[in-house]
């Protein structure tokens, strides 16, 4: 792909900077109670809401570009993390809601860790070729 | 919502659930990865790629038989914790002594160091955490 096409990187802007500082609080936060013994409480669940929906405003914007022509630089890559970034909050809802303990926040903490490296994965995949 | 718990401790709750989270995560990752590669660039590393396959392959096991809790869920888990350590041990070895043998990237490359060496560590968390629900002596 072309240079314009990496600087216009749908995945690469204030949305996804965003939904990272947005994962990491919601992580320190669950890091937090789960270190004093709390089950996962309102902010977890509301942070891992609004974080699906940053996620999936993200994965539309991803998806209007490719309508419109971008392609990412190593499209398989792309779409196989994007998949998997918008089911990640999803899967720490549904374990944390299991395990009403420390650990069930203690769950929300790894996959809230694990978000942001997707996203970062993310805008690699989308640039690789643009350089 | 009905657990059955009929050996030991059950290894799917408080910190079990955790550790079942944490392999999903990497059965989702090594897979995707694993799938990609063997897919669409098979023959510039079959061997690295099929390994990939494989890790894969027990991490999905092993997130099961955790899952599933049970006896027969800890035998597997116990296998799959045992089987893992000793090919991210022995792969991170090969990797380092003979770069050729693995030109591509595998979760197990270098003790895992791509992923933080959660790879290594996983394991060892695995059999630790089955060691700890295992059935006490009566």
């Amino acid at each position: 792909m072309t240079s314009a096409a990496a600087a216009n990187s749908p995945v690469d802007g204030v949305l996804a900077t965003a939904s990272i500082v947005l994962s990491l609080l919601v992580a320190v936060w669950a890091l937090v109670a789960a270190v004093r013994h709390r089950p996962p409480d309102r902010v977890q669940f509301i942070g891992l809401g609004v974080l699906e929906v940053a996620l999936l405003v993200l994965s539309v914007l991803a998806l209007v570009a490719v309508g419109g022509g971008d392609r990412p630089g190593e499209p398989g890559a792309f779409f196989g993390y994007l998949v998997t970034l918008v089911c990640l909050p999803p899967l720490a809802w549904v374990l944390a809601r299991m395990e009403p303990t420390r650990w069930g926040s203690a769950i929300v903490c790894a996959v809230c860790l694990v978000a942001p490296v997707v996203v970062l994965r993310l805008q690699q995949t989308w640039e690789v070729l643009g350089g | 919502m009905v657990e059955t718990r009929p050996a030991g401790r059950a290894t799917n709750a408080g910190p079990g659930r955790l550790l079942i989270a944490v392999y999903l995560l990497f059965a989702i990752a090594a897979t995707s990865r694993a799938g990609l590669q063997i897919a669409t660039k098979f023959d510039e590393a079959p061997v690295a790629y099929l390994l990939s396959g494989v890790a894969a392959l027990i991490y999905i096991v092993a997130a099961v038989g955790l899952a599933r809790a049970g006896h027969t869920g800890r035998r597997v888990a116990l296998a799959c914790c045992s089987v893992e350590l000793v090919g991210v041990v022995v792969v991170g070895i090969l990797s380092l002594v003979d770069k050729e043998l693995f030109p591509d990237e595998t979760v197990w490359s270098q003790f895992g160091s791509g992923y933080g060496y959660i790879p290594l560590v996983l394991p060892v968390l695995g059999l630790i955490w089955l060691w700890r629900t295992r059935r006490s002596p009566a």
